[in-house]
This record gives structure tokens, C-alpha cells and sequence, in this order.
């Protein structure tokens, strides 16, 4: 296990240094001149834009502007936007916000998801199976923002059960857009739990446990639901992090300030420093919710742990 | 002589204890979206205190499922036992409510599978598999269950059980897995532990060394032994008795040994000149020809015919029953005499 999670830990070093590096380099490479776009249409004077170029070191070559920034990083310092911005205030304000319908999306897929699969793998064929099955082939097939403007007009305007965007009303805010956020995964996850379990349920270790003569609720508690969980956990830890990505999409369309709309404005500006600076939280989100997934994993499956 | 089959099946092996079980009349299919296969037609066989019954067949003869019948782990559906009677101890284990059965599966009926790294769970140690046996059925502590397992997996001669009770599954080779499942059977001390094909997954010399283990352990518990096997060389020597099955159906049974020398059905003669035998050093292998008939459409008369070197024209129509060849010997042939004459 010791080593197992040595050998787990040292490989988010190259994920890290590659991924903020492709990163930057993808925002350096963007077309046009930052400084030109933020002055808009006035010129700006010779002696300015060479201060500014000089301040971000815009002059340096990519791999010693990105050595500088990651230098910064270490010292927790992500930079300053064109503006004159503080990226780890931005960060600050509109991160928890993220995180927050992030979260709340994955509660609802894990529970939701997880008792529909299960629920459905046990009564294979039933009605609850076939409703399970159709349901989620629906909302896989439905592109998000259409489901989002559904799940708008629907619960929000006609019944007003829930609120339609903005923020205004607290947490409650939240659970309308994490239910669209989340809806593609739930289904994604409820149908992997149940082909997981379905198939367990077939497997020679099942038939030797209940030719042990252990009662049924045992057979599937004890031994098919552990090994049935090993892919979904898998899946629920990768998924953790596209559902942050995910959620820049969502915040545009309920209207929540999250980091969606902050680097959406970022990337029309040509904010370098706060595009870097939000994706790579986001990377580092990622990297951290891999890393607990695997460290579950191996808890779940010996086969990982002896390696 | 060719009187018609008796119901009842063989008597005891001399110097064999007690009736323990006794299948009657067997017929299980599963209804399937193909229609329905017919996996087991009718089979009848006992078993007693200490001895040693060998079912062989080739894949897909329905030796599986008849085990399965007999544990009541048939998946069902699709699976059904659609007739005859499973006597344990002159109970009818088909007729009990499922919370009995359960209660004689493991601790007194228990199974080996043939393919110990799939029937093991993955996730779980040995020591906790063997010892979920003490703790579900004894309401031992989780302490006294590993204690017990270790004994166990000494005692069929897992080495350095102690150290090892904490491993896992896919941490032991082949053969000491297959122990690992034999000390799980052996856990309540049943009085039957059936064996489907326990061998067959492993090395010849580690075949041998597993049937050493079954057979040593019945002399010291006196329990009683089924053997599922396509091959009878690897039983032939721990084996009393023997079911030759085909199509689902028992086609010829008696003594291991005067089936061994002696067949009296072209089916077993030919599962003969198929293995490899001692005494016939150097002489060639014959395998059957042709395969096995669909389960879902067995084909009228004899289930074989279309396979047998001795089939006539009454053979395509005429089911035969089973013949009594010798007292405790019978075939289902209506030409055993001619087969029984030939040798082999
Ligand atoms: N779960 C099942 N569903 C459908 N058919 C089955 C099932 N299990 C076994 N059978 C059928 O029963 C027949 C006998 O199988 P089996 O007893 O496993 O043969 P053997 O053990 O002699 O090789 C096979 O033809 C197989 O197709
Ligand atoms: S009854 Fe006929 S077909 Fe069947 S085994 Fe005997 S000779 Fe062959
Ligand atoms: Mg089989």
C-alpha cells in the first residue's frame, strides 16, 4: 500500500508541470496583443506598452515566462491581470461559488445515480429497470443546454418550484442548475452501477457464496456490491473533475458568477494570467480528486494494492 | 437378460457407511429465448458414507448443472428442475422451504469448483472467505474465524498458513488456491462435498496431488465424495463407482474399476479410447468422433446414435432404457452385450 501511494503520489509531479504547461502555452499562443486589446481603439504611449510588456514579461521567451509564473505559483502568488487584478482574489471570490454547485451536482449524482443503478441491477427486467434505462438514455442524448432551459422553464417558471437563475435565494439557488449540471453524469453513472452489479451478480464468487449457504442479502451486500463498485468509483473520481469544467457551461445559462463567466470574459480579453490562473486550479482540483479516488480504489481492490 | 431399467439406483459400494443422498429421477432445463434446453433428462444416482462417486461426461453432458440441482443454485430463471426427487439423509431437499436449504448448503452439502481464481472472491483474503463460514453459520468471532482458517489451510497443507491467511486470491498459485476452496468446503465438515471438474484449470502434477489431498480427507472424515470429470484417468484411482452421462441422461454406471476394463456402452468405450491409459503404453488416442448433441434438440431413439459405431436402424427410434449388465452394473444400450463382448 506504502508503495503503492509512493509511486500514486510521485506521478502528479509530470501531470502538474505538463498540464499548467500546455496551458500556458495555449494562452500565449492566442492571436493578436494583449496590451493593443486593452486600450480598445486609443493608442497608447510607446513608454507605457514597454512598461506593461516588461511587467508581464510579454518579451521573455515561452519556456522562461512560464518558469517565472510557476515560480510565482509556489509562492502562492498567481499573477496580476492586465487590469491591474489580483488573480488569487479573483480565484477567491468565484472558486467556492464553482465548487459549491460542483459539489452539490456530485451529491446528487452519486446518490441519486448509484441507488437507481443498484436498485435497477437487482430487479434486472423490471419496471423500475426499464424506466432507469430509458430515462437515462434520454437525458445522455440531450444536449445540456437544452435540458438547462427545460429544467428552467419547467420547474422553475411554470411551477415555480425552484428558483430560475442568479443567486439571490441562498443554497436552494443552487440545486436547480446542479440538477442539470449533474443529470449527465447520474444517468452515466446509474447505468454503469447497473451493468456493474448485473454482471457481478452472474460471476463464479457469487455462485460460491451462496453455495456457502450465505443468505441472499449477504451474497449481494457483501460480495457482489464491493466488486461491482470498483468502475464506478473510477468513473465518479474522473467525473468529479469534468464536472467542474462542466460547470462553466451551466453558470452561463442559470447566470451564477462562478469562474465560468470569469473566464469567458478572460478569454475575450485576453487575460492570459487569469485563464492560466483559474484552469490551473482547475488542474489541480483534478489532480487531487484523482488521487482520492485511487487511494479508494485501492482500498476496494486488493489486486491494485499489491501491485 | 435384457430386463428393463429399475428406477432405484446403484446399491452401496461394499464397506461404505449410511445412505447420504440420493437423486431420483432428475430433470432440470432452462427456458430459454431460443427455446428450452434440456440440460439434465432424468438422472438417478446414491451416494454413501465414504465413497467416491465419479460423474463423467464430456463438456456440456449436464454434470454441472445436476450439481448445481443438487446445492439449489440453479439460476432461476432460467433454470428449473421440472422433476424428481434430491433425498439428503431421506429428506427432499426440492420440497424444503428455502431457509432449510440453506442451512444444508455449506455445512452439510458443500462445493469445489473448477476454477478456484474465479470461484474466489477478489477482493476478499482467503482467511476471511473460510472464515465467513464460522462466523455466519457459528456465530464465531471474527478472531476464532481466522484462528480456524489457518488450522483449516494447514490442515490441507496450504504451507505457512499462519503468514498466509491475510492474503489474497490472485497471491496463490493454482493449486494452492484449489486448496484454498477445498479447506472452504471442508470448513463445517459436511458430509458431502461435491467437486465439479477440481482439477482440470491445474497441472498434471498438481491434478495428482489434489485428488491425493480429496481422497486422503475422506478416509479421515468419512465423507462422502462426488467427482465431476471429462477425464476418468485422474479419478480412477480415489473413484468406487462411476455415472457416465450423455446428453443429460446417465448412459452407463457401476463399478469404477469393471467400467475402467470393461465398458458395456459405445459411449464410455469410446471416452476410453479417448484418454491416455497406463496400459496401453504407446497406443494411439481416438477422440469420438462428431460433437455432442444440442441440449435444446436432442435427437430421438438413442441420444448417441448419431455419433456410434454400433447404431442399427431400431437405435434412431428406440429410446433404450437402462439394462442390467451386472448387479450393481447397468447401461442404456440395447446392444450392451455386444459392446460388453468386444473388450474395452
Ligand atoms: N444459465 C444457463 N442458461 C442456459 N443454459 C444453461 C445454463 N447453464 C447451463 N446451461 C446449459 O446446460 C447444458 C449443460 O451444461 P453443464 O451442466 O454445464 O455441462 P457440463 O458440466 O457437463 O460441461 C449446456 O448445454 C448449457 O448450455
Ligand atoms: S442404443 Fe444404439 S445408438 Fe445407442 S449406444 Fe447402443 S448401439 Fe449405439
Ligand atoms: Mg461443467
Amino acid at each position: 500500500m506504502a508503495r503503492y501511494l509512493a509511486r500514486r503520489l510521485l506521478q502528479i509531479i509530470p501531470v502538474f508541470f505538463g498540464a499548467t504547461f500546455l496551458i500556458y502555452a495555449a494562452v500565449y499562443s492566442i492571436p493578436g496583443d494583449p496590451i493593443r486589446a486593452l486600450a480598445g481603439d486609443r493608442p497608447l504611449p510607446a513608454s507605457t506598452i514597454e512598461a506593461l510588456r516588461d511587467e508581464f514579461n510579454l518579451d521573455d521567451p515561452l519556456p522562461v515566462q512560464y518558469a517565472k509564473y510557476i515560480a510565482g505559483l509556489f509562492r502562492g502568488d498567481f499573477g496580476q491581470s492586465f487590469r491591474g487584478r489580483e488573480v488569487s482574489e479573483i480565484l477567491r471570490q468565484r472558486f467556492p461559488v464553482t465548487i459549491r454547485l460542483g459539489l452539490l451536482a456530485f451529491a446528487i449524482e452519486v446518490v441519486i445515480g448509484l441507488l437507481a443503478g443498484l436498485l435497477a441491477g437487482l430487479r434486472r427486467g423490471s419496471f423500475l429497470d426499464n424506466l432507469v434505462l430509458v430515462s437515462t438514455t434520454f437525458v445522455i442524448s440531450i444536449p445540456i443546454f437544452v435540458l438547462g432551459f427545460v429544467a428552467q422553464l419547467v420547474l422553475g417558471v411554470r411551477f415555480g418550484l425552484l428558483p430560475v437563475a442568479g443567486l439571490r435565494e441562498g443554497w436552494v439557488s443552487y440545486v436547480l442548475p446542479a440538477m442539470v449540471l449533474g443529470s449527465v453524469s447520474l444517468a452515466y453513472a446509474a447505468r454503469l452501477t447497473r451493468t456493474s452489479l448485473v454482471e457481478n451478480l452472474r460471476a463464479d464468487y457469487v455462485r460460491t457464496a451462496t453455495a456457502k449457504g450465505m443468505p441472499r442479502r449477504r451474497v449481494v451486500g457483501r460480495h457482489a456490491l464491493r466488486n461491482s463498485l470498483i468502475p464506478v468509483v473510477t468513473f465518479l473520481g474522473v467525473d468529479l473533475g469534468a464536472l467542474m469544467g462542466g460547470a462553466i457551461i451551466t453558470e452561463g445559462i442559470f447566470n451564477i458568477p462562478g469562474i465560468g463567466r470569469e473566464v469567458f470574459v478572460a478569454v475575450r480579453g485576453q487575460e492570459g494570467t487569469i485563464v492560466v490562473g483559474i484552469v490551473t486550479a482547475l488542474v489541480m482540483i483534478f489532480i487531487f480528486s484523482t488521487l482520492l479516488v485511487d487511494i479508494l480504489y485501492a482500498f476496494l481492490d486488493p489486486r491494485i494494492r499489491y501491485e | 437378460m435384457t430386463t428393463a431399467a429399475r428406477p432405484e439406483a446403484m446399491p452401496a459400494t461394499p464397506g461404505t457407511g449410511d445412505l447420504l443422498l440420493e437423486v431420483s429421477d432428475l430433470h432440470v432445463e432452462f427456458r430459454t429465448r431460443r427455446g428450452v434446453v434440456n440440460a439434465v433428462n432424468g438422472i438417478s444416482y446414491t451416494l454413501h458414507e465414504r465413497e467416491t462417486l465419479a460423474i463423467l461426461g464430456e463438456s456440456g453432458s449436464g454434470k454441472s448443472v445436476s450439481a448445481q440441482a443438487v446445492m439449489g443454485i440453479i439460476d432461476t430463471p432460467p433454470g428449473y428442475v421440472t422433476q424428481g426427487e434430491i433425498r439428503y439423509r431421506g429428506e427432499d431437499l426440492l420440497t424444503m422451504a428455502e431457509s432449510e436449504r440453506r442451512a444444508v448448503r455449506g455445512q452439510q452439502i458443500a462445493m469445489i469448483f473448477q476454477d478456484a481464481l474465479t470461484a474466489l472472491n477478489p477482493v476478499y483474503s482467503v482467511g476471511w472467505q473460510i472464515a465467513e463460514m464460522y462466523r455466519v453459520h457459528r456465530g464465531s468471532s471474527r478472531k476464532v474465524g481466522y484462528a480456524k482458517a489457518a488450522e483449516l489451510m494447514d490442515r490441507v497443507r496450504i504451507p505457512s498458513a499462519k503468514e498466509r491467511v491475510k492474503d489474497y486470491p490472485h497471491q496463490f498459485s493454482g493449486g494452492m488456491r484449489q486448496r484454498v476452496m477445498i479447506a472452504m468446503a471442508l470448513a463445517l465438515d459436511p458430509d458431502i462435498i461435491i467437486a465439479d471438474e477440481p482439477t482440470t484449470a491445474l497441472d498434471v502434477t498438481v491434478q495428482a496431488q489434489i485428488m491425493d489431498l480429496l481422497s486422503t480427507l475422506q478416509e479421515e472424515t468419512g465423507m462422502g465424495l462426488i467427482l465431476i470429470t471429462h477425464d476418468l484417468g485422474v479419478v480412477a484411482d480415489v473413484a468406487d463407482k462411476v455415472c457416465v452421462m450423455y446428453a443429460g441422461k446417465v448412459v452407463e454406471r457401476g463399478p469404477v474399476r469393471d467400467i475402467y476394463h470393461n465398458t458395456a456402452h459405445p459411449y464410455s468405450e469410446g471416452l476410453m479410447a479417448s484418454i491416455p491409459r497406463l496400459d496401453q503404453k504407446g497406443g494411439q488416442l481416438h477422440p469420438i468422433k462428431g460433437a455432442p448433441p444440442s441440449l435444446a434438440n436432442i435427437p430421438p431413439g438413442c441420444p448417441f446414435h448419431p455419433r456410434c459405431p454400433y447404431a442399427r436402424e431400431v437405435c434412431t427410434t428406440d429410446h433404450p432404457p437402462l439394462y442390467d449388465v451386472a448387479p450393481r452394473r447397468q447401461s442404456a444400450c440395447h446392444f450392451w452385450e455386444e459392446v460388453l463382448a468386444g473388450g474395452n
